[in-house]
């Protein structure tokens, strides 16, 4: 595996008249291409902020976000951005909420439309191409938005909390079934959660952040032996156990700093 | 489920209730519309109310009958269709355009929002006199007034309108590598369309008004000219008719709008 993503002392504040709070200080790590990077930490220490900055929705102050295989001139987003709620929208139907990124950027191409006719029928979507959002289930508004994100093939995929609205058992689901699909598309995948369980399933590698100003608390590798392919199989491997303690410890110890 | 004629299931006999309720509400309005013209005739010839000033129902379909044979009445009220429907559009695109001005820069927003508030608590009919000095009278002074009316409320309320739309969808936007225009065009105004279309719902009602205000004091033709003639002659007759006339127009202009916004729900499903 090469490197995809290297984060390089990375520090970001924001300003108001009240005065300067640093919300991410010095932050390193790099993400290997095709691999699944979980980001977990305290509520407000600023895990938004970073998949915000890496996105370039937001300029770093100190450090740099560098991206391999991308172009500044480039007029395609190189990295695919999943928001916490699906926003597809309701005026649209699934079929042009799903290529609402290739209509802006005029790329309706013949065979950017054979593309998202394969994504529709792989993600058992076919049929409901001219539904509007509202008729459908949850999960299928999530692979929705899945598809909307890769129809730009973006090498790296970004997902801020992108289950929470779930209830449980579909978010197991879910999350099970959309990370399935992204790792079949080959997909680089960094996922910010609150979900310590859901972490430990889905991710290659673990970054724990400290409370704001977020730090790199510890980096967590993950490799779970896994029995079979349901969406339990994680959470029953032996090794799901030790990592969620140790994950806890390290979260436990930030909160009480 | 298999229907009877003495039984019905639960979802026929909601229909059934549905529907009559509203034949109900329909009969009912029609009914108090037939009393109060009853009251008002039978008032009238009973001399309760002096009919010179009053009028009375049969005195208004009479004067409604001379003035479209002998006092160009369609003409009269074309005109004022015409004023009202000119005044009505300037109003909804002179309001878009700011609005997006403003929605495209907070600078601009910052300094022209108590210039704003203050134009638009102003009462309008003030200005009326004003507008006759300066464009003389005529048409284009008539519709100047009914865009005067409406104006400043249609900038704030579209501006508000466009402030309100989720962040987060505006930052979709941005992931995808959209532009601002895109964010305007495919999120901003079409999640803005309900508030939009409720602001024309008022809007078409004060055109309406601005365009009878500028009539009185700048027209020879239209519905407000002929309320202020016949006020002036004391022919009350033809004020009632014309005042009823206004009152088909708002109508009917409201359920154009009603319709109007039905169909963007049905094509946006808002």
């Amino acid at each position: 595996m090469s490197k995809l993503l290297e984060l390089s002392n990375l520090s970001y504040s924001y300003h108001s008249l009240q005065g300067e709070t640093l919300a991410l200080k010095d932050i390193s790590f790099t993400v290997e291409e095709g691999e699944f990077v979980a980001i977990v930490g305290p509520s407000g220490c600023g895990k938004t902020t970073l998949l915000s900055v890496i996105a370039g929705l937001l300029t770093p102050e100190e450090g740099s976000v560098r991206l391999a295989n991308s172009d500044d001139k480039q007029e395609l987003p190189n990295i695919g951005y999943m928001l916490q709620k699906d926003h597809l929208f309701e005026w649209l139907s699934i079929y042009k909420n799903v290529t609402l990124g290739l209509e802006m950027h005029h790329l309706m191409t013949p065979e950017k439309k054979a593309y998202i006719d394969r994504l529709l029928r792989e993600y058992g979507l076919d049929a409901f191409r001219e539904k509007r959002p509202s008729e459908l289930s949850g999960g299928m508004k999530q692979r929705a938005a899945l598809i909307r994100t890769l129809a730009l093939e973006p090498s790296l995929l970004l997902l801020d909390e992108p289950f929470s609205a779930l209830d449980f058992q579909t978010r197991l689901m879910v999350a099970d079934d959309i990370s399935k699909l992204i790792r079949s598309a080959g997909k680089t995948m960094i996922i910010i959660t609150h979900d310590l369980g859901e972490a430990i399933s889905l991710a290659d590698k673990i970054i724990v952040l400290s409370k704001r100003p977020a730090t790199v608390a510890r980096i967590i590798p993950v490799s779970l032996s896994l029995e079979d392919d349901s969406p339990l199989a994680p959470r029953n491997a032996p090794e799901y156990q030790p990592l969620f303690n140790e994950l806890w410890e390290v979260l436990s110890n930030e909160e009480a700093l | 489920m298999k229907k009877h004629s003495d039984t019905l299931t639960g979802q026929e006999a909601y229909v059934r209730d549905h529907y009559r309720h509203h034949r109900l509400v329909a009969a009912a309005r029609l009914l108090l519309f037939g009393a109060l013209l009853l009251l008002w005739e039978v008032s009238a010839d009973l001399g309760l109310i002096d009919s010179f000033f009053f009028s009375s129902p049969v005195r208004v379909g009479k004067c409604f009958y001379s003035q479209l044979l002998y006092n160009d009445l369609c003409l009269h009220i074309g005109i004022t269709l015409l004023e009202t429907i000119l005044s009505f559009l300037l109003v909804m695109l002179l309001g878009l355009l700011p609005a997006i001005a403003l929605l495209f820069s907070k600078t601009l927003s910052e300094i022209a929002e108590p210039y704003l508030v203050i134009l638009n608590s102003l009462p309008k009919s003030a200005l009326a006199p004003l507008f006759i000095v300066w464009l003389g009278t005529g048409m284009k002074t008539i519709i100047v007034a009914g865009i005067s009316v409406a104006i400043f409320g249609t900038i704030i309320s579209f501006y508000t309108a466009f402030r309100q739309v989720d962040s987060d969808k505006l930052m979709l936007i941005a992931t995808l590598g959209g532009t601002r225009r895109d964010a305007f065009l495919r999120v901003i105004f079409p999640a803005s369309l309900p508030i939009l279309i409720s602001t024309a719902k008022v809007n078409i009602g004060l055109s309406l008004v601005g365009v009878i205000i500028g009539e009185f004091l700048a027209a020879r033709r239209g519905l407000g000219y002929l309320i202020i003639y016949g006020t002036q002659v004391f022919q009350l007759d033809m004020v009632i008719t014309a005042i009823i006339i206004l009152c088909v127009i708002a109508f009917c202009f409201y359920q154009l709008i009603q319709r109007i916004e039905h169909n963007c729900k049905k094509k946006y499903t808002l």
